[in-house]
């Protein structure tokens, strides 16, 4: 509905004024019967990372419909999709949790017809491809997860079909973080992790899904273990990683483990820490402080992770009707510009350049030389001009995924030893 | 007409009954059930605590153990210090007031925010390590004192040693100074005084305040979370990893083995005073 020429000016415009046009406008809108109704909220399940005020606030003045943010932590997320699923009209989940949540028959399939660029959903969720290439599929690589046979399936479809567990949102590839102006020489491997030259400077993240795959990257690239794949080991590879860990645990390896964003952030920061996990947005903050820190481009690849709306079965009539229309809207290409500008990429590429200038779009999508300043969506500068984005191009980063964000087979397992090596 | 005294207490019992005793009862149902990545499934099997019992759990217990007896070891002779001094030093009710809300002055700032705040104090690039090296006491940043033993411990003392003055201030305000005065004038020396009157008839402040330390430092697993580096087990830390991955057969059980150790070393302490009979 952003393609309406007054969606525009609605921000301008009282809800009441805007309400009456959008009623007027009727039969342009996708779901114009929403509009009638006084005031619905929606209550949006997911991490805070990705739940921004700036979205809500466009999307109620677009549609008039009430955003409610409920933050959680990312295992709080499908804790709550498990036990609770209604306690939320919209969630907004990794694709690894779904191995998690779609056996409890707590979410409902998403139906592309009412999703009007379904179709134009980057290869990568649908496809595993990257420019026409395939990436990287160990773990849970989204296309495995992507389909149902029927809005109701407790299982995954093999074959695409007419229903989406979830819609992407946000998905990035994760790498290692290092501040250049202390390690002071090319990083390209992943081995530099547990390289003893950076005893008692280095950190590992502390969620053990997540961990034990940054470990197990480390692990191949020191040429210890080659994993057929390393989002679904198997008890003797778990062995084998949480061995390493334990090692270089007990030789000091490590500074400190990190589990929230801000505490990664402070590591690199306060110089604590030289080379870690890190996540894109924690190396855009240490950054905005005015610190040297590299998102590091390694040569083993990347491990990815991709989040995405999903549909709770608690939902139904006119909610389900809004939740559907947030979706389009998200989809559109405003809120994929601003996910765009943070250093994110959206699910639909083609609508949020259409929102993006020129020079954003190059350096950020392209891996081109900022020809200015590039601003973050709150007007923090990001990057000077002249200067390139870390990974380059979205093509040549997710392009280089080597595995996605997982949960194995043997995760009870799998979080056993992780305990132990917390405990060593 | 006077309710009977049963009726009086009926209310809170409820309260009780509902949230605490109810949400016990079902951990204990729990920790016997098994669990799949995505439900609970009801059944009756001892896995989960044949599971628990093994050398992590074992180490993980014996390092909790040790922060707390080195926590109540220092808490406490810090907290008795300050009550002694507020009840027997400070004579003006007005002056203990004010020094009494300096105390809780800490507590004014969130838990997690003090914690963080220590960072750029003890870090590799903090205060006292650029201090010492500015004064040439040291070449090299001292690493222990930050993500360390001692930097839990300290955190720990920092945010608890509160819980301690409380209770024993509240017990030295009830003894009665004639005693004091009567030791003085039968020629006790101050410490002799301290060990053999003070003490003794505030062993229920100091009892009721290790308590309230001994059952915070068995469960914490923030403080030694952020203040560790994530780094040093803790069995509340085991039981919030398998919580958020849905195993909660096995964190009940955790949990009830852990509920068990703190009311047993509770139930000891209580054993040396009948806190009941001195209140």
């Amino acid at each position: 509905m952003n393609d309406h020429p007054d969606s525009n000016a609605a921000p301008k415009l009282a809800r009441r004024t805007l309400l009456k046009g959008a009623a007027a406008a009727g039969g342009a809108l996708a779901f114009p019967f929403v509009h009638a109704q006084e005031k619905i909220t929606l209550r949006y399940l997911g991490t805070a990372v990705n739940q921004d005020k700036a979205i809500a606030e466009k999307f109620k003045a677009d549609t008039g419909i009430e955003i409610q943010y409920i933050p959680v932590t990312t295992d709080d997320v499908t804790k709550r999709a498990v036990t609770a699923p209604n306690s939320f009209d919209l969630i907004d989940t990794e694709y690894f949790s779904l191995k998690k949540i779609l056996p409890t028959g707590n979410l409902l399939g998403i139906d592309t017809k009412r999703i009007k660029n379904a179709d134009k959903i980057t290869p990568l969720f649908t496809k595993g491809e990257v420019g026409g290439k395939k990436v990287g599929d160990q773990g849970t690589a989204p296309k495995k997860v992507m389909y149902v046979a029927s809005p109701t399936a407790k299982d995954f479809a093999k074959e695409p079909t007419q229903f989406m567990t979830l819609i992407p949102t946000v998905y990035n590839a994760d790498t290692l973080g290092i501040r250049p102006d202390l390690i002071k020489r090319p990083i390209e491997s992943w081995k530099e992790l547990l390289n003893p030259e950076f005893k008692g400077k280095t950190a590992i993240l502390n969620i053990p899904s997540i961990g034990i795959m940054d470990a197990a990257m480390v692990v191949e690239a020191m040429g210890i273990y080659k994993y057929p794949d390393k989002g679904n080991m198997t008890k003797k590879e778990i062995d084998l990683t949480i061995k390493t860990l334990i090692e270089a645990k007990k030789a000091g390896q490590f500074r400190a483990l990190w589990k929230d964003f801000n505490e990664s952030v402070n590591l690199m920061a306060s110089g604590e820490v030289v080379i870690q996990s890190m996540w894109s947005p924690a190396v855009t903050a240490v950054r905005t402080k005015g610190i040297a820190c590299t998102f590091q481009p390694l040569k083993e690849g990347y491990r990815a992770w991709a989040a995405g709306f999903g549909v709770p079965k608690t939902v139904s009539g006119k909610k389900a009707d809004a939740v559907y229309e947030f979706i389009n809207w998200f989809l559109d290409g405003w809120a994929g510009a601003y996910l765009n500008r943070q250093g994110y990429y959206s699910a639909v590429l083609e609508t949020a350049k259409a929102k993006m200038e020129a020079y954003e779009w190059a350096y950020w999508m392209e891996g081109k030389a900022a020809t200015q300043d590039i601003k973050s969506p709150n007007g923090d500068l990001l990057a000077k001009a002249g200067s390139v984005r870390d990974g380059g191009s979205y093509e040549t980063r997710m392009g280089g995924i080597a595995c996605w964000n997982a949960i194995m087979d043997e995760n009870a397992y799998m979080v056993q030893k992780w305990n132990e090596f917390v405990a060593a | 007409m006077k309710a009977p005294a049963t009726l009086q207490a009926t209310p809170f019992a409820l309260v009780f009954l509902l949230f605490l005793v109810l949400p016990l009862v079902l951990v204990g149902v729990v920790s016997f059930w098994r669990a799949s990545d995505y439900e609970l499934i009801p059944a009756f099997t001892l896995q989960n605590y044949v599971d628990v019992f093994n050398a992590t759990t074992a180490r993980t217990y014996l390092s909790t153990l040790k922060f707390c007896v080195l926590v109540w070891a220092v808490t406490l002779l810090l907290g008795f210090a300050v009550a002694y001094f507020l009840a027997f030093h400070v004579k003006s009710v007005g002056a203990q007031t004010l020094l009494f809300i300096l105390c809780t002055v800490p507590f004014w700032t969130s838990n997690v925010i003090r914690m963080i705040s220590w960072v750029p104090l003890l870090g590799r690039n903090g205060l006292v390590n650029q201090g010492l090296q500015a004064l040439n006491i040291i070449d090299s940043p001292i690493e222990w004192l930050l993500f360390s033993d001692f930097s839990v411990v300290l955190a720990f003392v920092h945010l608890y040693t509160m819980f301690m003055i409380v209770p024993i201030f509240n017990s030295m305000m009830r003894i009665d100074r004639a005693l004091i005065e009567a030791a003085r004038d039968g020629g006790a020396t101050g410490w002799q005084t301290v060990w053999n009157v003070v003490v003794p008839l505030s062993r229920t402040g100091i009892v009721i305040g290790s308590i309230f330390v001994i059952t915070i430092v068995m469960g914490d697993f923030v403080t030694i979370g952020v203040m560790g580096g994530q780094q040093i087990a803790s069995v509340g830390k085991i039981i919030q990893v398998q919580t958020s991955y849905l195993q909660f057969p096995m964190a009940a059980a955790n949990a009830v083995i852990l509920l068990a150790v703190t009311l047993m070393m509770i139930w000891g302490l209580t054993r040396l005073v009948d806190i009941r009979k001195e209140l």
